[in-house]
């Protein structure tokens, strides 16, 4: 197999920070700033690594967004995935808890791992096999995982077995040397997926096919296998969050991760992956996502906007954050 | 031969039509009603296809039939289908929104079909022949007047709001009706959507946004239940009580047990679509006069009475 797609160059200008990159950095340390000036509450300890924990579902997720954006692809089916994951994998630790007992948390972390690689094979198969737009695919699946979830869940809630409770409860509120668990995720999942976009073969691939797939099929880049991944990657990374999330609330409802989608997206595009593909950002994604929770909790330690005015101010802000970086780029 | 044929044709048809006239005394209810998105909309569910499934049961003369619709135009849809197929005799309909349905539902009721309004009213209030719904100002007014009388009528309170709908405004106008005049003061206001994570979210916020807070108030169960982990989290011990609203059956249960943080509930029951077909079932099968409104009240659920409004089965 031929790997045209391994330019020398671009390694090293991936590791080396250019202005480019620092956009969405930027954005956040204007962000930080504006927030300590409107309540210095906002820079507690504690309200930072409350709204830092609770951005990392988004951010897990849009790391793999990142993926599959940057090849040319879109997910709009995360949200419902990580309600139909949550779902999946409460009613199995049920299930299984009364003859295993806590055993059933691993059990379940495993069980949501390969229904998040089966939901993602779907939608990566429906796309390159069935030679359907993402956005439609997606669309679709996105439409029938929160059925699926309604479903198995009556409309109403399901939640963790109570005995399981308090065992799993540390996955969200716990903490190693201060840091929060879901936090530290979310630095590992970066981690690996910066690896893997940046420094594999299969990284420079994804990028290849987002930028061009013609170019990249006549390199002999298997189309059909890079997306697919993508969106397997995707699937795993759903997943991943949906670990963290079960024992925040410790219960799977019809509402769970709704339009998670347009968040995941947001925070992608905020961190600098090009939309169209063909460039993937994962540690501004990561930033994307902090930016957007800030936002959210700026809002609310404010006292500025009615609150029927909340959701317009931060769509502002996001626009804004996106005109620093891309003048941050000139 | 060809009599013969016209003959057979005749008795199949005379057969054919027998069939359907010994049905049609039957008389038809059609119960439309939005579709479980949420607890509270599960529950109305939950309780439609209890209702009929015991009506049918005990009157083999009435057959209740359940529609369920994702959206306002898909329940424009439904019912103009369901009037186009079979005669109804009555429909019982909790709209999606009263805007959108009330053209729909009155082509029906000219029709000659019983109308029974469920919840959010129509437009037109000459359309329905029985109105039925829960008081939601008195969900906020009562939850009002326990703080009020808990806290020695002094505190800071902060109040999640759910999604800006009529509902939401009336709670919200009832609440801040029963604190007015006393020293209990709202610190802050804002939407969670009726969604326990942005409830979730919103606590946390508050919570580091101010130092005291005696109160919260969450307007609706799936909000609360968000609402109580982040106090959990955050290890807060001044806040004394978080209460919300709607009977949710884990909030009931936290009642019955004597929580000290939520000893009280007010109910916004699903289960009142349950009482708005059993009212027009006796409009057929009692002969008894039910053209009317009834206004369920929301008192306040206490220890005492919260076994009559916990559903152990239903999904909310």
């Amino acid at each position: 197999m031929a790997d045209v797609a391994a330019a020398p160059p671009r390694t090293q200008q991936n590791w080396s920070i250019g202005w480019g990159d620092a956009g969405p950095f930027l954005a956040l340390a204007a962000l930080v700033l504006i927030g300590f000036l409107i309540n210095p509450d906002f820079l507690s300890a504690n309200n930072i690594a409350n709204v830092v924990t609770r951005s990392a579902f988004i951010a897990i997720i849009a790391i793999g967004a990142t993926f599959v954006i940057s090849s040319g692809g879109l997910d709009l089916s995360v949200g419902s995935m990580a309600a139909f994951i949550t779902g999946v994998m409460i009613l199995f630790m049920n299930w299984v808890a009364p003859s295993v007992g806590t055993a059933a948390i691993p059990l379940g972390m495993a069980v949501a791992l390969v229904t998040g690689i089966a939901c993602g094979l779907l939608n990566g198969t429906i796309v390159t096999v069935g030679r359907i737009e993402p956005f439609i695919a997606t669309l679709g699946t996105m439409g029938i995982f929160r059925a699926f979830i309604t479903y198995m869940t009556d409309g109403g809630t399901v939640a963790i077995d109570r005995s399981l409770r308090d065992a799993y409860r540390p996955v969200y509120f716990g903490d190693v040397l201060g840091v929060p668990i879901p936090i530290l995720v979310s630095l590992a999942v970066a981690l690996v997926g910066a690896y893997v976009l940046y420094r594999t073969r299969y990284g420079r691939r994804c990028v290849a096919v987002g930028a061009n797939e013609d170019v990249a099929r006549y390199s002999g880049i298997s189309v059909t296998r890079v997306r697919t991944l993508a969106f397997v990657i995707q699937g795993v990374c759903v997943a991943i969050a949906a670990i963290c999330y079960v024992p925040r609330l410790g219960a799977a409802t019809p509402t769970t991760g709704l339009l998670w989608e347009l968040q995941v997206i947001t925070a992608v595009v905020i961190g600098g992956t090009a939309l169209r593909g063909g460039r993937g950002r994962i540690w501004g994604t990561v930033a994307g996502a902090v930016i957007l929770e800030f936002i959210a909790n700026l809002m609310v330690l404010s006292d500025f906007v009615s609150e029927y005015l909340v959701a317009a101010v931060q769509g502002v802000i996001i626009i804004i954050a996106m005109l620093i970086q891309r003048m941050s780029k000139r | 031969m060809l009599r013969n044929i016209v003959l057979a044709a005749g008795v199949t048809t005379a057969l054919l039509a027998a069939g359907p006239a010994s049905a049609a005394e039957k008389k038809t209810i059609a119960v439309s009603i939005p579709a479980a998105d949420h607890g509270w909309t599960a529950g109305v569910v939950y309780h439609a296809n209890a209702a009929a499934k015991e009506i049918n049961k005990a009157f083999p003369e009435l057959e209740v039939i359940v529609k369920t619709s994702p959206s306002a135009s898909a329940q424009v849809s439904a019912i103009e289908d369901m009037s186009a197929t079979r005669k109804m005799d009555a429909l019982v309909i909790l709209p999606h929104s009263s805007e959108e349905l009330t053209t729909p539902v009155k082509a029906i009721k000219d029709k000659g079909t019983f109308i029974t309004v469920v919840d959010r009213g129509l437009n037109d209030p000459k359309i329905q022949d029985l109105y039925v719904a829960g008081d939601n100002v008195a969900v906020g007014y009562n939850t009002a007047q326990f703080l009020v009388e808990k806290m020695g009528g002094k505190g800071n309170l902060v109040v999640l709001r759910g999604i800006p709908t009529v509902i939401d405004d009336e709670r919200i106008k009832g609440f801040k009706d029963g604190i007015a005049g006393t020293d209990l003061k709202i610190l802050d206001i804002q939407y969670a959507n009726w969604n326990s994570d942005q409830a979730f979210k919103l606590m946390q916020d508050y919570l580091a946004k101010y130092p005291q807070i005696d109160a919260v108030w969450a307007n609706d169960d799936d909000m609360l239940l968000g609402v109580l982990e982040a106090i959990k989290q955050s290890g807060r011990k001044e806040i004394k009580f978080a209460l919300g609203g709607n009977g949710m059956k884990e909030i009931i249960e936290k009642v019955m047990a004597g929580d000290a943080m939520t000893p009280v509930e007010t109910p916004y029951p699903p289960s009142m679509i349950k009482t708005a077909i059993y009212l027009t079932a006796a409009h057929f099968a009692g002969h008894a006069p039910v053209r009317g409104s009834l206004k369920l009240d929301a008192p306040l659920i206490t220890k005492a009475n919260a076994a009559e409004y916990h559903f152990p089965d239903a999904p909310f």
